[in-house]
């Protein structure tokens, strides 16, 4: 393996990362009103979060500064070719780091509804604004001398709208299997119907992009032709998929988590099955980035790896100590969101 | 407005507010170790109280550093993409070591510091509190790293790249000890611990002057003031420091802090107007030879003045006079008042003049407006590059994004920024005026733990 591929690799796992662990609090963001109605409930539902959701956006931050590092070109290249739709996402994140910090700090029932409605409106359009992203990468984008041609509007076309609200829906999927895992009584009953709907509405859309990209985006699977072990992982993502109604069914919503978990991570593999070696492909027909193009010197790739290698271990020990400490069912203790 | 221009207003705009944050975490969290030390180690419940109060103070503002933070990161990309294609190969290095290192460490622990209070054990919230510190100490490292190298760049080299010439790194140690880094990142510290402890005074002092929460406000006073008094010192260290390289390495940077137009013996200004036309400083009061003075030891070495340069490669001389003489008029008044109350200290009285409280009240504004200028005439000092001698700001840009996109983004992050800053206002005051629990002091003659079995023997005995 060469040095592009290699951090072309460590990039997805800190996507996936990200995806598993900003995912479940992102879909938790997204439910926060539909289960929740009492105050208290809603206190649970944002402290079931409450010491992770930072830590877990720290990966979207690494994801960020690994690929200015070992990429430059793409992130120069996707960054600005993506403006409007980013200063929006860094906008939603923002509204719900604020709502997250400020809903509860203040006795009033019009204060915490306004962070509340905001707080789900944040987490929806954050990951729908990723999803577009991930959309355009997929469908390809106009590039002339590594420039992203078209506008605003150009970016939202329904194949990229399409990956947006499947995001939101595998999000939703996954966060309201972890709420259920954090809260009990009534509140964990009000969780069970949208386990359901959330899984069938994913995976009516998970079907439909994937019929679309498979028609409009054949050359994705050139990889998983090429390796047909790699098939397997397939099977497996589809058998992750139906273990998700079936461990729901059965109540046991740890299997059911650990299901969604595995889906996130294979989708986010498929995505790098599918892209690579380009890391902003082209329209078909046309030459995209590749990871060749748009990598920085092997001699920082190679230094990069020594500090990944360094560091990755330690992230991984706190963020074990961290759910470790936090487990079991969410009480609501004296410096509670 | 051109491109250019609106995206410099964007940068500074969010790194201005974003930077009201981090120094505040930094010094506060030095602090908040303190406290949490000086609670194991005496057992008393009202340093518990103290740390618990800072902490609540410190959660706000790290959440607040937090999703300002996120936007730095990704303005690279979406506003200066010619500067990212440029520079990915050092500066990403640096932000991406920043990111593994300290980022995971301090948010990982910070929720053990916030939530953790009847989950972990004292050593291990201790242990929380110093490793959320060193997060956001190795975040100031990394990220002065990164800066520094935008204005003494070394241990790379340029070659060609898919966009055209671009820099590498031949010698990351090099990067990494560049000649400003470390004297700059001393003067950062020392910028966070004057905020932390002049932000921990104004508050015990407020305390003090309503005569609430007795014991906590004068212990945090005397905790705040120790370290306000080291910082203010070591600001001034560090700042002749680095003032030093400047003088060496970016010399008109430094001719424009002192609006030194012509080569010649330079003279220390106290304040005064640059005057581009006359290229002399109006109303100004002036040490003769005072800069020679400082920076070689000599009145009257010769210091090379602006006219150096062709002014199209000047910064806006203005603006970095009276940013930097700001800056040094704020670090002269916290040897001020930090001499004034250590003297109080000295001799018993520093708990007796209600207009010495009041001025530390107040204190707390110069310290986050010392920080702010420092960093502008220091950044606008750099201009017209945005790399020294390599970059130019104008050939930074993005391709991709016009004017009105970038007006429009400046429109939402300051209709944003502006709800954000108002509601964190209102939360740290609510915070402030509830003020820290009062738990009881501990009996001299034996702990708590004595003091609730002895309780329990009386009721015994009746």
């Amino acid at each position: 393996m060469d040095w592009p591929t290699l951090w072309f690799v460590l990039l997805g796992v800190l996507l996936a990362g990200y995806a598993i662990l900003d995912g479940f609090d992102l879909g938790v963001g997204m439910l926060h009103m539909l289960v929740a109605k009492t105050d208290h409930e809603r206190r649970l539902v944002l402290n079931s979060i409450g010491p992770l959701w930072d830590g877990n956006e720290v990966w979207l931050v690494t994801f960020g500064g690994a690929l200015f590092a070992a990429f430059p070109e793409a992130y120069a290249t996707t960054f600005s070719g993506f403006y409007i739709p980013f200063m929006l996402l860094l906008n939603t994140l923002i509204f719900r780091a604020a709502a997250i910090e400020f809903r509860s700090k203040v006795k009033s029932e019009w204060w915490r509804s306004f962070w509340d409605v905001l707080f789900s409106a944040a987490s929806f359009g954050t990951t729908l604004l990723m999803g577009v992203a991930v959309g355009n990468l997929v469908w390809g984008v106009e590039l002339v001398d590594n420039v992203m041609q078209g506008g605003t509007l150009d970016r939202l076309h329904p194949y990229a709208l399409a990956m947006g609200a499947l995001a939101v829906a595998l999000f939703a999927m996954h966060g309201s299997i972890y709420l259920y895992l954090k809260t009990e009584g009534e509140l964990q009953e009000r969780i069970v119907p949208w386990m359901w709907r959330t899984f069938g509405v994913f995976n009516g859309l998970y079907l439909l992009v994937t019929m679309a990209t498979l028609v409009a985006r054949p050359g994705v699977t050139r990889h998983l032709q090429a390796y047909p072990a790699a098939w397997l992982l397939v099977a497996a993502n589809i058998a992750a998929v139906m273990n998700i109604p079936r461990s729901i069914f059965k109540g046991q919503a740890g299997q059911a988590f650990a299901s969604s978990t595995f889906v996130v991570a294979c989708l986010v593999f498929l995505l790098g099955a599918a892209l690579y070696p380009n890391l902003v492909p082209g329209l078909p027909g046309t030459d995209g980035m590749t990871i060749y193009g748009a990598a920085s010197s092997q001699a920082t790739l190679k230094l990069m790896a020594v500090v990944a290698g360094l560091g990755m271990p330690m992230v991984v020990s706190y963020t074990a100590i961290v759910y470790w400490t936090f487990r079991g069912k969410v009480k609501l203790g004296e410096n509670a969101y | 407005m051109d491109v250019l221009l609106l995206s410099r207003l964007q940068f500074a705009l969010t790194i201005m507010v974003h930077y009201l944050f981090p120094p505040l975490t930094i010094g506060l969290g030095a602090v908040l170790v303190g406290c949490m030390t000086a609670w194991w180690a005496t057992d008393d419940a009202r340093y518990e109280a103290m740390a618990r109060f800072w902490t609540r103070i410190f959660a706000v503002n790290f959440a607040m550093g937090v999703a300002t933070g996120i936007v730095m990161e990704f303005e690279f990309g979406t506003n200066w993409a010619a500067y990212s294609r440029y520079v990915g190969d050092v500066f990403g290095s640096a932000l991406a070591a920043e990111g593994i290192f300290a980022f995971f460490l301090e948010s990982g622990f910070l929720g053990i510091l916030v939530f953790g209070w009847d989950k972990v054990s004292r050593p291990v919230h201790w242990f929380a509190s110093l490793m959320v510190f060193l997060g956001s100490v190795f975040s100031s490292v990394w990220i002065v790293i990164a800066n520094s190298w935008m204005h003494t760049p070394a241990g790379f080299h340029i070659v060609e790249g898919p966009s055209g010439p671009r820099a590498e790194i031949t010698d990351f140690w090099a990067m990494v000890f560049n000649p400003s880094s470390m004297e700059r990142l001393w003067h950062v510290w020392s910028g966070s611990l004057i905020l932390g402890g002049a932000f921990v005074c104004s508050i015990s002092a407020w305390y003090l002057l309503r005569d609430r929460h007795r014991w906590f406000s004068e212990q945090s006073f005397k905790i705040g003031l120790v370290v306000l008094t080291l910082a203010s010192w070591s600001a001034l260290l560090s700042g002749h420091q680095a003032g030093e390289t400047v003088a060496e390495l970016q010399p008109t940077k430094l001719a424009a802090f002192e609006g030194h137009f012509h080569t010649e013996a330079a003279p220390l200004w106290l304040f005064g107007v640059p005057n581009l036309e006359t290229q002399t400083v109006d109303f100004g009061l002036a040490v003769p030879g005072g800069l020679s003075l400082l920076v070689h030891m000599d009145p009257n070495h010769v210091m090379p003045g602006l006219l150096e340069v062709p002014p199209e490669d000047w910064p806006n001389v203005g603006l970095v006079f009276q940013t930097y003489h700001g800056m040094l008029t704020i670090g002269m008044f916290f040897l001020g008042i930090t001499t004034l109350g250590m003297l109080l200290w000295a001799t018993g009285r520093l708990f007796r003049y209600r207009w010495v409280h009041g001025i530390f009240v107040v204190g707390v504004v110069p310290a986050y407006l010392g920080n702010q200028l420092g960093w502008i005439s220091v950044e606008v000092g750099r201009q017209p590059w945005i790399v020294h001698g390599l970059l130019r700001t104008d050939e930074a840009l993005s391709e991709a994004v016009t004017a009105e996109m970038v007006a429009s983004s400046i429109f939402l992050f300051g209709t944003v920024y502006t709800l954000l800053l108002v509601v964190w206002w209102w939360v740290m005051n609510a915070k402030i005026q509830h003020g820290p629990e009062e738990p009881e002091a501990p009996r001299p003659d034996g702990g708590l733990i004595e003091a609730a079995a002895g309780g329990r023997l009386a009721d015994g005995g009746h």
